[in-house]
């Protein structure tokens, strides 16, 4: 229980940085999903990097670090950084990635030579730029003010707005930001203009990656923007739920990653512990996601194998009685089908009562298994029928397309095969097609 | 013969050229083959392996940072692999992921390292921002050692990577091992990212794989050529930047900054400038059309 014993000083510590990582994270996370959608993700990055000069000008004109000041020209960049690549990418010279690449490290070191003849007149220290602040959140120098004897971080009233401003933006382009991220052509032949809404969106994760950036760091704003929204890509197909979703990975990874970094014997970096916690809930995504998973994946692949390797079974013994042969091996090697998978579907037909073994030991089709069989063959048969007859398949080809299709024509399709081609009798081949 | 230039920065001259020269050549098939910023992913990708094997070693020990760091740069391409592969996440969102959460673990290891007892995060600031004035003989000899390799690699499967490059699609119908293929490009992207990383940083390292290919990108349409260009102008930045930085007295200028500030000037010209596809030869091309149609246009109207 000691381990999480907190004192009152630590859970004052801890609900301040986990508020500010949270409300970070869920107006990147809730933006980045668009990003996600529309294939820009990496330019969140180029957005970070690209704002660093505008942070050297603000100080230049203005003579003074203020975050205001610095906002504006953190924006400013941010935004030119994005339309400078879009315009370059249209000159059809050179692909999206390669001019989003050449713009973004090109800026940055520009900010950084800049900041680096202004850093004798300013301390800018550019390690704090991409570490961010949330350990300062955390640690005893607090910066920030009390509002009803309560102390609240500097930090908080800013990504507060931006994360209202995030939600306000997509309650009202809802309908445009959804056309747009799905169908741009479709946008613009509807009268919609993509070309607004997007840069409505880039001036807005422009403006929040800066604000986001001071309090957390560029390390988590770049994760925080694409990952959580990475994640709820695969868990559902819908939009709504996708921006859920990346919110509640957004805050728990905000809680995990908190407690990750502060529990242990080091103090960790408490951004990069955020970072990692979001991979590794996306990795866990990857794997068990319920439809777009890996493993579920991989399990509906292997119940369809050995349903073809079960139908396969039975055809062949189907035709072996037909022809009046016996059949010795059921190896099936041309239809690609594992031994271990063919061993495994010819023990559940026999379990189902679909297949015995004969006396002298050879597999024979029971009653059910014979009107299962004859059910595929007469599906088989009738689609190389319908493809010699409508799609002027030849002879020759016919085989091979049925035996692939035969597996996922449903007792509908049949009949409305035997249909169009009038109850045919034969097959191309000249075997009879067996009755339902 | 160079007795204007110190020892050391001319040291550092000819590695910056080599790796310039080097990162130029890989990166023209990483720009043509539209993952110019896997180069970036992958940059990133490796410092979690550095910090593991900064952690193992119990301290500095360069050779076996670079392997930590070559490893986990390899995980991330399989990562890139996997996603690619087996699931819906997209390129673009794929390199995003990567970069992010790698880079993420890679900030964890260093605080970490930072509060060992016996302290210090020697050589950990070398990965991230990197420190060309610290390139000493022996690196150049390495960096020689890759240009080589990679200069014999990319000679010996010119064909399979230009084929790769341009169209894998049509690789892949041609019966080429298009997967293998590019595996050895990312391979060999890996192996110079991992190289030039300690000299120059983790952004540089991106840069120097994008900007001069770009650059080069508009002279010419021929690969052969564009490969030639974008080791020029990367070895010619390198140079020029190495030059800048360390003869403007004041303000100290850090030498990585400086040299993408070069290869961008390159580019700058070359958007500008290149014949054909430059921008000023476009608007001259449109504007000699616009007024061969007006002449058309009023004759045709003369012989109504």
């Amino acid at each position: 229980m000691s381990y999480f014993a907190l004192t009152e000083l630590e859970i004052h510590r801890a609900i301040l940085t986990i508020a500010v990582a949270a409300v970070c994270s869920v107006s990147c996370a809730l933006l980045g999903c668009f990003l996600l959608l529309k294939r820009m993700s990496m330019l969140g990055d180029a957005i970070g990097h690209g704002v660093l000069p505008g942070i050297a000008v603000a100080f230049l004109v203005t003579g003074q670090l203020t975050s205001f000041s610095t906002l504006l020209g953190a924006m400013a960049f941010g935004v030119l950084t994005s339309v400078l690549s879009e315009s370059l990418a249209a000159s059809n010279v050179i692909a999206e990635d390669s001019s989003l690449g050449v713009v973004y490290t090109s800026m940055f070191a520009l900010g950084v030579v800049l900041i680096s003849t202004l850093a004798r007149y300013v301390d800018l220290d550019t390690n704090c730029v991409f570490m961010g602040h949330l350990v300062f959140v955390s640690s005893n120098t607090f910066d920030g003010f009390a509002i009803l004897g309560f102390e609240i971080p500097k930090a908080f009233p800013t990504m507060l707005l931006t994360l209202v401003l995030a939600v306000g933006f997509i309650t009202v382009f809802w309908k445009e930001l959804k056309l747009v991220a799905f169908d741009p052509n479709l946008a613009l032949s509807m009268g919609y203009s993509p070309k607004l809404v997007n840069y409505l969106l880039t001036a807005l994760i422009a403006g929040t990656t800066v604000s986001a950036f001071e309090a957390v760091g560029l390390i988590l704003v770049l994760a925080v923007l694409i990952v959580p929204g990475a994640s709820a890509h695969l868990l559902t197909d819908r939009l709504a739920p996708m921006l859920i979703w990346s919110a509640v990975f957004a805050v728990s990874a905000s809680i995990i990653g908190y407690f990750a970094a502060t529990r242990s014997a080091y103090a960790l970096d408490i951004s990069g512990m955020i970072a990692v916690v979001l991979g590794v809930q996306f990795a866990l995504v990857v794997l068990f996601a319920p439809r777009h998973g890996l493993i579920a994946k991989w399990w509906r692949n292997l119940l369809l194998s050995v349903r073809i390797a079960e139908e396969e079974i039975l055809a062949t013994l189907f035709r072996a009685e037909e022809a009046g042969v016996a059949v010795y091996s059921l190896a099936l090697k041309d239809h690609g089908l594992s031994s271990w998978v063919i061993g495994y579907a010819h023990r559940k037909l026999i379990q189902g009562g679909l297949l015995a073994t004969s006396e002298i030991g050879l597999p024979t089709l029971t009653e059910t298994g014979r009107r299962t069989a004859r059910n595929l063959v007469r599906s088989h048969r009738l689609w190389e029928s319908y493809a010699g007859a409508v799609l002027d398949v030849p002879a020759d080809h016919v085989h091979s397309i049925a035996a692939r299709i035969e597996h996922y024509i449903g007792p509908e399709l049949q009949d409305e095969l035997a249909t169009t081609l009038d109850q045919p009798p034969n097959d191309p081949h000249g075997k009879s097609i067996p009755p339902k | 013969m160079f007795d204007w230039l110190p020892y050391n920065t001319l040291v550092v001259l000819i590695g910056v050229a080599l790796l310039g020269a080097c990162s130029g050549v890989i990166g023209c098939f990483a720009v043509l083959g539209r993952r110019a910023l896997v180069g970036d992913a992958l940059s990133h990708a490796t410092l979690p392996g550095v910090g593991v094997a900064y952690l193992l070693a119990g301290g500095k020990h360069f050779a076996f940072m670079l392997v930590g760091g070559f490893v986990s740069g390899l995980l991330g391409i399989g990562v890139l692999a996997i996603l690619k592969r087996f699931t819906r996440i997209r390129d673009d969102a794929a390199i995003a992921i990567v970069l992010s959460t790698f880079y993420g673990g890679g900030i964890v290891l260093a605080t970490l390292i930072q509060q060992l007892p016996r302290g210090g995060q020697a050589g950990w600031d070398t990965f991230i921002y990197g420190q060309s004035t610290g390139i000493v003989w022996d690196d150049v000899q390495w960096i020689l050692a890759l240009v080589l390799a990679t200069l014999v690699v990319v000679g010996l499967l010119f064909k399979e990577f230009k084929l790769v490059a341009f169209d894998s699609a049509f690789a892949h119908v041609q019966g080429w091992p298009d997967r293998v293929i590019d595996f050895a490009m990312m391979l060999l992207l890996l192996v110079v990212v991992v190289t030039g990383l300690p000299a120059v940083g983790v952004l540089l390292m991106a840069a120097m794989l994008i900007v001069p290919a770009s650059a080069a990108r508009f002279w010419t349409y021929r690969l052969s050529h564009m490969l030639f260009l974008a080791a020029a102008i990367g070895s010619g930045s390198g140079v020029a930047g190495t030059l800048l930085s360390s003869f403007v007295p004041r303000p100290t200028l850090p030498l990585g900054p400086c040299i993408i500030l070069f290869t961008a000037l390159s580019f700058i010209t070359s958007l500008l400038f290149a014949p054909e596809r430059g921008l000023l030869a476009r608007f001259y091309a449109r504007r000699r059309d616009r007024i061969a149609l007006l002449a058309d246009l009023r004759a045709s109207k003369e012989t109504l």
